[in-house]
């Protein structure tokens, strides 16, 4: 700290205030948000990388009556292209294969000529399907019931958080293999409802805890003297302010989504076969693990991948809405700062 | 504080009995009992279905069902528990149960307490470094690992920590040079990151971290150590003394010479007895009981090693020797295991093929209390590192973020500003009130293990509670699914009743009636 530092007449906290207000002068709430989100490089590359399996998924093998452009069709045998079904990716030299090739299986095939890339992006659709649902209904579960317990108090929310209490009881992965075996049958939309069913209850928790305080602010008895009802209340002044909680946990609650769905289709009790699931596809192939690895490469490298980019996207909003939150300024930004400092003065 | 505990009992009781109501109708909803019959062809399918639905009086309503299968569970309290039967073997649940229990706590104990220490010490760490590369590179690990399928991984370890280790064990082993390389550049690499500092104190740190992995690696390789593991008197004393210096660090600092003396005594004794135990072991016929008590043999005699140090603060010596007293004792016990290696691996069971991949305990194996351990823990080590990878990353992610917050308080300000050491400003303002989150978190995380190691159990096919209730769902049968729930319903209750009586004795800002 002998050369760097900057002239001694400024003190250093007032080049760390300079920094600061410069990142967020004149900005709303939510733009200061999304720039920090923005600066977030782990959550931006989470979110790319969940853009590019959502659209390789989605555009290989189509959706519904909508064809792609991938050739095969995840569930029709074909004629085995390589020996076994080995994968017709080679790796370039560089790596020590024997060139880089996609060929017309690049995942390899099963032992019936099923190819294995239609079949993991299927999977993977079933997966952010599952995922998008669950999110969706255990957020508006957990906001409704948590909002409604924290805002209205007394009666209303002892019954609530008592029923809370209930489901939590159980781990999820007990319950939802209750529930899935009941559910399984009725196809992928069915059972991600009915986990959605079940995984509200920490978000509930968190928004309740959030509507407690927010509940006893200026701006809400502003609100009410100017004559709100109470629902508007609720939807206009306090959700917008709980938005850091409930996106973050909404999002965290998704990433353990994934991982549910494959781990219940795993043990049986999820996705059943015509079907198509990550967690699934690993049941059926792990005992064919010596003879057929690429089998198993694939369907779990998808899985990590997608819930891995949603926990850096989680983190990075995490981040991004904590005002707590503040990145140590580099030597190189407090100078500048203070040279900018100095010549105002 | 007495009617607390009446109402949290009523309260509890009451959730309980309702999910037990609720799960029973829907466990009732969600199986089939007949489910084989109606696909079967034989010519009296009619007259099947009619006896089994008379055997699980299928044609009452289920709440008369579970009124039944209730009245048999409140017998628990008059002595005569009856928690059903599983009607396909016609086993009584108890019994089922009974051996279930101990096989999961056997599974997930060594986990989690491993999983506690890593992730407390890599939390701490993470976040006394913030935002450098180590705590960077920590928060991506632990994101992985969070993401990580447990059922992808319990494969692929089945695969290579497993199957392809043994067969490497079997064929001459000697140490490859990539993993030189490897180990090196972690090790020393970790150790470097961990410590911090400018860059001419990192060099020195990577030196000696690596060289101390580069030498435990040469001496592994051309010892033959992998086939014949021993630690030697050698081994034993590095080992004990490395850690009384280690301990009396983070307990009360080198410059306490007493405490550091007590420390060291007992890494002395326990390298004196290094021989002497040797006779002992061979003359003693060897219990779990034994080598427990001996265990707690051991801190006593540590606590009274540094008592006898006195001083006027002998509590301290007292601490740290006794903290010393578990590594040491620790490696004699590993030493006598390591010795007894290759009588197990080449014994005619496991025919060199050590890490087992299935079950709990190799059938028919029989020995000396060292080999029969031996086999349980080659039993244990594929479980246990899968269910560490999972809790690892969630406790690292709880201990950072709780450390943040206590070092951005006050008292820390105020606790370095007196002129504390950095060790006391760690060690005794922040690591404590760090823990306290954490203490409510463990007693709930550790019960959602014993229901929640479902898939660990069916993987590695450990018969134990989270077995026991795939096998039944898949099986149809409700009577063993209902038990396990009971189970968790009041295992989760106390848990969280424990959390809530933890957090408030550690911290008294929280009020227990409230």
């Amino acid at each position: 700290m002998t050369m760097g530092t900057p002239p001694s007449q400024i003190p250093q906290d007032t080049v760390e205030n300079a920094i600061e207000l410069k990142d967020v002068e004149g900005l709303s709430q939510g733009q200061i948000v999304l720039r920090r989100f923005v600066r977030h490089r782990g959550a931006i590359a989470g979110l790319v990388a969940l853009g590019l399996i959502t659209i390789l998924a989605v555009s290989s093998i189509g959706v519904g009556p909508l064809p792609g452009w991938w050739k095969f069709d995840p569930n029709t045998p074909n004629n085995v292209i390589n020996p076994g079904g080995r994968p017709t990716l080679g790796m370039p030299t560089w790596l020590g294969g024997g060139g880089f090739a996609i060929g017309d299986a690049p995942f390899g095939q099963d032992e019936i000529g099923r190819d294995i890339f239609a079949r993991t992006m299927l999977g993977v659709q079933t997966s952010l399907q599952v995922m998008v649902i669950i999110g969706l209904v255990a957020g508006l579960l957990g906001v409704a019931i948590g909002a409604a317990a924290g805002f209205f108090r007394g009666w209303i929310d002892q019954a609530l958080m008592r029923m809370t209490d209930l489901v939590i009881t159980f781990p999820v992965l007990v319950i939802g293999a209750v529930l899935g075996k009941l559910a399984g049958q009725g196809g992928v939309f069915l059972l991600a409802l009915v986990l959605g069913l079940i995984t509200w209850t920490g978000l509930a928790r968190l928004v309740r805890g959030d509507f407690l305080s927010l509940r006893e602010r200026e701006f809400v008895d502003a609100a009410r003297v100017a004559g709100a009802s109470n629902f508007r209340i609720i939807r206009k002044h306090m959700v917008p302010n709980a938005m850091g909680v409930i996106v973050v946990n909404t999002t965290l609650l998704m990433a353990a989504a994934v991982l549910l769905e494959a781990a219940l289709s795993y043990l049986g009790f999820g996705v059943k076969a015509p079907d198509v699931s990550l967690g699934l596809m690993i049941s059926q192939y792990q005992s064919a693990f010596s003879t057929r690895p690429w089998l198993f490469w694939w369907p779990g490298a998808f899985i990590i991948a997608i819930a891995l980019a949603i926990n850096f996207v989680g983190d990075g909003i995490r981040d991004a809405f904590d005002p707590r939150q503040k990145k140590i300024p580099s030597q190189r930004e407090m100078e500048r700062a203070a040279r900018l400092e100095s010549s105002q003065q | 504080m007495i009617m607390f505990f009446v109402r949290r009992l009523l309260t509890s009781s009451l959730v309980v009995l309702v999910s037990t109501l609720i799960m029973y109708v829907l466990v009732d909803l969600a199986i089939d009992p007949l489910e084989d019959l109606r696909l079967s062809t034989a010519p009296n399918k009619q007259q099947l279905i009619d006896s089994r639905e008379a055997l699980l009086s299928l044609n009452d309503p289920v709440l008369v069902r579970y009124l039944d299968w209730l009245g048999g569970v409140f017998g628990c309290f008059t002595g005569s528990c009856d928690l059903g039967t599983n009607w396909r073997t016609s086993q009584p649940v108890t019994s089922l149960l009974a051996g279930a229990v101990g096989t999961t706590l056997q599974l997930i104990t060594a986990a989690t307490l491993i999983a506690i220490v890593l992730g407390v010490l890599v939390g701490i760490v993470s976040a006394l470094r913030q935002y450098t590369g180590f705590d960077y590179s920590i928060t991506f690990l632990s994101f992985l690992l969070y993401s990580l399928p447990v059922f992808w991984v319990a494969v692929l370890l089945k695969q290579f920590a497993a199957i392809e280790f043994n067969t490497f064990l079997n064929n001459d082993p000697s140490v490859p040079l990539w993993f030189y390389a490897v180990m090196i550049l972690l090790v020393g690499g970790f150790v470097t990151a961990a410590m911090g500092g400018p860059w001419l104190v990192r060099l020195r740190n990577f030196a000696i971290a690596g060289g101390a992995m580069l030498v435990t690696l040469l001496y592994i390789d051309l010892t033959g150590w992998l086939t014949d593991p021993a630690l030697t008197i050698v081994g034993v004393a590095v080992g004990a003394i490395a850690s009384a210096f280690a301990l009396t660090t983070l307990s009360t600092g080198l410059r306490d010479r007493r405490a550091l003396g007590a420390a060291l005594t007992v890494a002395g004794l326990g390298i004196a007895l290094y021989y002497p135990l040797q006779y002992l072991w061979y003359y003693l016929e060897e219990t779990l009981l034994i080598i427990l008590g001996l265990g707690v043999l051991s801190i006593v005699v540590g606590v009274l090693v540094g008592l006898a140090w006195g001083g006027p603060d002998r509590w301290r010596s007292a601490r740290t020797a006794a903290l010393t007293a578990i590594p040491v004792s620790g490696l004699l016990f590993v030493e006598q295991l390591l010795v007894n290696w290759e009588r197990y691996s080449n014994s005619g069971l496991i025919r060199g093929r050590p890490i087992a991949t299935f079950g709990r305990t190799t059938p028919n194996f029989e020995g000396s209390f060292w080999l029969e351990t031996l086999d349980l823990l080659a039993h244990l080590v594929l479980p246990t590192l899968t269910l560490i990878l999972i809790s690892f990353a969630a406790y690292t992610r709880y201990t950072r973020a709780s450390t943040l917050e206590v070092l951005n308080q006050d008292y820390i300000r105020t606790a370095r500003a007196k002129g504390l050491t950095e060790r006391t400003v760690v060690m005794r303002h922040a690591f404590r009130n760090a823990l306290i989150p954490l203490a409510s978190i463990v007693p709930v995380d550790i019960i959602t293990l014993v229901g929640g190691a479902v898939i660990t159990e069916t993987i590695f096919n450990w018969f134990g509670m989270g077995k026991l209730f795939v096998d039944s769902l898949n099986g149809n049968i409700i009577d063993p699914v209902m038990a396990y729930l009971l189970i968790v319903a009041i295992l989760a209750v106390v848990a969280n009743f424990v959390a809530d009586l933890v957090y408030a004795v550690l911290d008294p800002r929280i009020r227990v009636n409230a």
